[in-house]
C-alpha cells in the first residue's frame, strides 16, 4: 500500500534532525495559523501564487530562495563545527552518514534552491522592465515553472524528516549513487527533485529567450539592451542548451535505479565514466548559467553609481557571448584525472585557461568605468568592489586548477572547494545581493537599510576569506573534501578558524535579516515617490515603484543605450500626450500550482516505490494541463480609464516627493560634463 | 511550410500584441532545439554503449530490418498526411483538417503499436533493457521517441475535439502548425534512430 514507505523512514533516533523538524514544525504552524487568523489565504491564492505577473513571481522566487539559503547554511555551519571538532581521528558529533547527507544537501540546496532561483527571480522582476515588455513571451509556463521549482524545494525539506537524503555529494557521481551502492531512497529524492525543477528551469529558459528575442519595446535592437538583459539572454541560451541534458542524464540514472539498467553499472557494460561526462557537460555550463547575470548586475550597479555610461559595452556583450561558446567545451576540466590521456586534457586545460579572457575583459570593462566616474559608495557598489577583487582572486586559482599537472595533485582537495566557494560567493553571491538591493524598490517601492546593507556586506567579505582562505592552506597539507573526521591534529586549528569565517558569513546572513525588518519598519521614510531612487539609466527606472502590473502605461521608445538616461539629460520633455490605450493582460491561472502539486505527489510517490499515488499524481498532471489547455478565457484588456487613473496617482505621488533626485541630476551632470 | 503558414496567420490577424502565433512557433522551435539536445544526449549514450553487449546478443542478432522499414515508411507517410492537414487549414477547411489528422493519428498509432510489439517480443526473448548496456540504451533511445509520438497522439486527440468545439481560431491555428512541427521533428529524429540504431546496427 505504501511502497518502500514506514514508520521507520522517520529518524525518531536523530536528535539533531528532530530538533529542526521540530522547529520547522513550530515555524510552518505559526505561519499557517498566521495566515488564517488574518485571513490571508484568499489573498495569497488570487495576488500571488496563481499570479502570472513577472515581477510577483520574481519576489516568490526570492522569498522560497532566501528560505532555502537559511537551509543550506545550517547545513555549512553544521560541517564547519564538525570538522573544528573532529581532530586526531575524533568522531565529532555528526556520524558519517549523517555528513555524508549534509554535504550533499548543501550543494544541492545552494545551487539548485538558492543560486539559481535567485537568478531567475532577478531575470523575472528586471528583464521584461528594461526591454519595455509588459510580461513575458509565455507568462502561464513562468507561473508554471516557479511552482515546478517551489514543489522540488519542498520535496527536498520532505527528505530531511521522511526518509533519507543522498549520501553521494551533489552530483551523485554513479556508480555509487545506482541502486547497489545506495540503496535507500536518498538519491531517489535527488533524482525527483531534480528532474522536477530543471523541467521547470528549461521552460524558464525557452520562456526568456523567446520574451528578449521577440518582446523588446520599438527602437530596442540588440545592441541597445541593457548588459543585464544580454547577459540573462546568454544564460537563458545556455539553460535550453545545457539542462535538457541534465534531464536525460538523470533519466538514465533513474532506469538504472527502478528497472535495473546498465548505463552506469560497474557491470553488464555500463559506463560510469559516461555519467560523468554527461552531469557536467550540463554541469559546466550551469556554472556560467549562475555567473553571467551576476555579471549583468555589476555592470548596471557599477554604471548607475559611477554616473557614467559603462565602459566598453560592444566588448562587454562579445565577451559575454565568447564565455557562453567556451563554456561548452570545458567540461572535461573537472575530471582530469579520468585518464583521457595527454593530448584530450591538453586541449581542455587550454580552454579553460582561454576563458580568462574574456573575463579579464569584464573587470577592465568595470574598472574603466570606475575610473573618472564619480562612484558613490552605496551597499550595492561595495558589493561590486568586493566581487571585483574576491572574482579576480577565485579566477586565478580557477587557472591553477585549469593546468591538467597541478589538477592531478589538487584533484578532491579542499582547493577545489575553497576556489569554486571564491568564484560562488565571490560572484553569484555577491552579485546577488547587489542586485537584491539595487532593484528591491523597483519590486516594492521603498529602498532597504542602507547602514544594514553594508553591515552585511563587511560580515559576508571578511567572512569569505577567514572561512575560505584556511582551506587553500589545508589543501597543500593534504586535507582533501568531503572527509567527516582527519586523523592530523595539526589541521584543527586552521579548521577552527574556517568555522570563525563560517560564523561571521552567518552574522552577514543576520543583517540582511535585521535589513528586511529595518527596512519594512521605515518603508514610509525610505518611500521610492518617484521611480527613480538611484538616477538609473535603464527603462525599469522610468516607471513607478512598484512598477504597475502593466508595467508601462505607453510602451516606451528607444533610440540609444541607456535610453532613459538621455531622456532625464534631454529634460523631462513631457511628449506622452497620446490617450492612454486599452493594455492587453494575460489572467492569472491555478493551472501552475495544481499541476506542480500532481508532480508533487508523482515525485515523491516515486521516491517510495508507492505505484498508486505515483499513477494519481501523473494522471493528475496530465489531466490539468489539459484542462488547462480547453480554458479558452486566458486574458482580458485593462480600460483606458483604468490606466489613467493608475497613471495620475503616480504623478501625483512624484510631485510630492521632496526633489533630491532633480538635485542629484545637477551633480551627475557637472560630473559628466567634466568627464 | 510552417514559415508560411505563420505568415498567413500573421496578416488575418491586424492587432499587433494580440497575434501570438508568431511568438508561440517561435517558442516551440526553441523547445523542440532543447528536446533534440536529450535526443543527442541518448544518441552520444548508445554510441559509447552500444559494444557494451555483455556476451548478450548484438545489434545484427536482434534487428529486422523489414520489420523496421514498414515501422518507417507508416511514420513518414503520416508527416505527408500531417502536411495535407496544415495545407487544409490554411484554406481553412476544418472537415478537412480533422480527416487528415484522424489519418495521421492511425498511421501513428500503428506504428507505436509495431514498436511496442517490437519491444515486447524482445524481452519475450530474453534481451530485456536490463540485460546489457547496449540493450539499455537501445530500448531507451528508441522508447524516448515512441514516447514523444505517443505525446504527439494525445495531442492529436486533443485538437481533434478543439477543432471540433472551436474551429480554427486563433488559439487552434498555432497549435496545429506546432503539432505539426512536432511530427515532423519525431519524424527526422525517427530517421536518424533509423539510420544509426538500424541501418548501422545490422550492415
Amino acid at each position: 500500500m505504501f511502497g518502500k514507505l514506514t514508520l521507520e523512514a522517520i529518524p525518531y533516533h536523530e536528535p539533531i534532525i528532530m530538533v529542526v523538524a521540530a522547529f520547522m514544525a513550530i515555524g510552518g504552524a505559526a505561519l499557517l495559523g498566521a495566515l488564517t487568523y488574518y485571513r490571508k489565504w484568499g489573498w495569497l491564492w488570487n495576488e500571488w501564487f496563481t499570479s502570472v505577473d513577472h515581477k510577483k513571481l520574481g519576489i516568490m522566487y526570492f522569498v522560497v530562495a532566501l528560505v532555502m539559503l537559511l537551509r543550506g547554511f545550517a547545513d555549512a555551519i553544521m560541517m564547519r563545527t564538525q570538522l573544528a571538532m573532529a581532530a586526531g581521528g575524533a568522531a565529532g558529533y555528526l556520524p558519517p552518514e549523517h555528513y555524508d547527507q549534509i554535504f550533499t544537501a548543501h550543494g544541492v540546496i545552494m545551487i539548485f534552491f538558492v543560486a539559481m532561483p535567485m537568478v531567475i527571480g532577478l531575470m523575472n522582476l528586471v528583464v521584461p522592465l528594461q526591454i519595455g515588455a509588459r510580461d513575458v513571451a509565455f507568462p502561464f509556463l513562468n507561473n508554471l515553472s516557479f511552482w515546478l521549482f517551489a514543489v522540488s524545494a519542498i520535496l527536498v525539506n520532505i527528505s530531511l524528516v521522511v526518509g533519507e537524503f543522498a549520501k553521494t555529494g551533489w552530483l551523485a557521481y554513479a556508480p555509487l549513487s545506482g541502486i547497489e551502492f545506495s540503496p535507500g531512497v536518498g538519491v531517489d529524492y535527488w533524482i525527483w527533485a531534480l528532474q522536477i525543477s530543471g523541467i521547470g528551469t528549461t521552460l524558464t529558459g525557452i520562456n526568456f529567450f523567446v520574451t528578449i528575442l521577440k518582446m523588446r519595446t520599438k527602437g530596442m535592437t540588440l545592441f541597445r539592451m541593457p548588459i543585464f538583459t544580454w547577459t540573462s539572454l546568454c544564460a537563458n541560451i545556455l539553460i535550453i542548451a545545457s539542462f535538457p541534458i541534465l534531464t536525460a542524464t538523470i533519466a538514465l540514472l533513474t532506469l538504472d535505479r527502478y528497472f535495473g539498467m546498465h548505463f552506469f553499472t560497474n557491470d553488464f557494460g555500463g559506463n560510469m565514466m559516461m555519467y560523468v561526462n554527461l552531469i557536467w557537460a550540463w554541469g559546466h555550463p550551469e556554472v556560467y548559467i549562475l555567473i553571467l547575470p551576476a555579471f549583468g548586475v555589476f555592470s548596471e550597479v557599477i554604471a548607475t553609481f559611477a554616473r557614467k555610461r559603462l565602459f566598453g559595452y560592444k566588448t562587454m556583450v562579445w565577451a559575454t557571448v565568447a564565455i557562453t561558446l567556451l563554456s561548452f567545451i570545458v567540461w572535461l576540466h573537472h575530471f582530469f584525472t579520468m585518464g583521457a590521456g595527454a593530448n584530450v586534457n591538453a586541449f581542455f586545460g587550454i580552454m579553460t585557461m582561454i576563458i580568462a579572457i574574456p573575463t579579464g575583459v569584464k573587470v577592465f570593462n568595470w574598472l574603466f568605468t570606475i575610473f573618472r566616474g564619480s562612484l558613490e559608495l552605496t551597499s550595492p557598489v561595495l558589493w561590486t568592489l568586493g566581487f571585483i577583487i574576491t572574482f579576480t582572486l577565485g579566477g586565478m586559482t580557477g587557472v591553477m586548477l585549469a593546468l591538467p599537472a597541478a589538477n592531478f595533485v589538487l584533484h578532491n582537495s579542499l582547493f577545489v572547494i575553497a576556489h569554486f566557494h571564491n568564484v560562488i560567493i565571490g560572484g553569484v553571491v555577491f552579485g546577488m545581493m547587489a542586485g537584491l538591493t539595487y532593484w528591491f524598490p523597483k519590486a516594492f517601492g521603498f529602498t532597504l537599510s542602507e547602514k544594514w546593507g553594508k553591515r552585511s556586506f563587511w560580515c559576508w567579505f571578511i567572512g569569505f576569506y577567514v572561512a575560505f582562505m584556511p582551506l587553500y592552506v589545508l589543501s597543500f597539507f593534504g586535507a582533501v573534501r568531503r572527509m567527516q573526521s582527519y586523523a592530523n591534529p595539526e589541521w584543527q586549528p586552521w579548521m577552527i578558524l574556517a568555522w570563525v569565517g563560517a560564523v561571521i558569513i552567518m552574522m552577514g546572513i543576520a543583517c540582511t535579516i535585521i535589513q528586511f525588518w529595518v527596512s519594512i519598519r521605515d518603508r514610509k521614510l525610505n518611500a521610492d515617490l518617484t521611480g527613480d531612487p538611484w538616477d538609473g539609466r535603464t527603462l525599469e527606472w522610468s516607471t513607478s515603484s512598484p512598477a504597475p502590473f502593466y508595467n508601462f502605461a505607453r510602451l516606451p521608445e528607444v533610440g540609444d543605450i541607456d535610453s532613459f538616461w538621455s531622456q532625464k539629460q534631454r529634460g523631462n520633455e513631457q511628449l506622452d500626450e497620446a490617450p492612454y490605450t486599452d493594455i492587453h493582460m494575460p489572467r492569472n491561472t491555478v493551472a501552475g500550482p495544481v499541476i506542480s502539486f500532481f508532480a508533487l505527489i508523482l515525485g515523491f510517490a516515486l521516491v517510495w516505490h508507492i505505484w498508486w499515488l505515483a499513477a494519481v499524481g501523473a494522471l493528475g498532471v496530465v489531466v490539468s494541463f489539459i484542462a488547462r489547455v480547453f480554458n479558452e478565457d486566458i486574458d482580458y484588456y485593462v480600460p483606458a480609464a483604468e490606466v489613467a487613473r493608475i497613471e495620475r496617482a503616480h504623478e501625483k505621488r512624484k510631485t510630492s516627493a521632496p526633489s533630491s533626485a532633480a538635485s542629484d541630476r545637477e551633480q551627475t551632470n557637472y560630473v559628466e560634463a567634466r568627464a | 511550410m510552417a514559415t508560411d503558414t505563420l505568415h498567413h496567420g500573421a496578416a488575418s490577424e491586424p492587432h499587433e500584441h494580440h497575434d501570438a502565433t508568431g511568438t508561440k512557433v517561435f517558442g516551440f522551435w526553441v523547445y523542440l532545439m532543447s528536446d533534440l539536445v536529450i535526443f543527442g544526449s541518448l544518441f552520444a549514450t548508445y554510441a559509447v554503449l552500444m559494444k557494451g553487449t555483455a556476451a548478450g546478443p548484438t545489434a545484427a542478432d536482434i534487428f529486422e530490418l523489414p520489420f523496421v522499414l514498414v515501422e518507417t515508411f507508416l511514420l513518414l507517410f503520416s508527416s505527408f498526411t500531417f502536411g495535407m492537414g496544415v495545407l487544409a487549414m490554411n484554406a481553412e477547411r476544418v472537415g478537412q483538417v480533422k480527416a487528415w489528422l484522424a489519418i495521421t493519428f492511425l498511421l501513428g498509432a500503428a506504428f507505436v503499436g509495431m514498436e511496442v510489439y517490437e519491444f515486447q517480443h524482445l524481452i519475450h526473448q530474453g534481451y530485456g533493457p536490463d540485460q546489457s548496456a547496449f540493450l539499455s540504451s537501445f530500448f531507451t533511445l528508441v522508447g524516448t521517441h515512441g514516447l514523444h509520438v505517443t505525446v504527439g497522439l494525445v495531442w492529436i486527440l486533443v485538437m481533434l475535439v478543439q477543432l471540433s468545439t472551436m474551429g480554427i481560431t486563433p488559439m487552434t491555428r498555432p497549435r496545429i502548425l506546432c503539432l505539426s512541427l512536432f511530427w515532423h521533428f519525431l519524424d527526422i529524429v525517427w530517421i536518424c534512430v533509423f539510420s544509426f540504431v538500424y541501418l548501422m546496427g545490422v550492415l
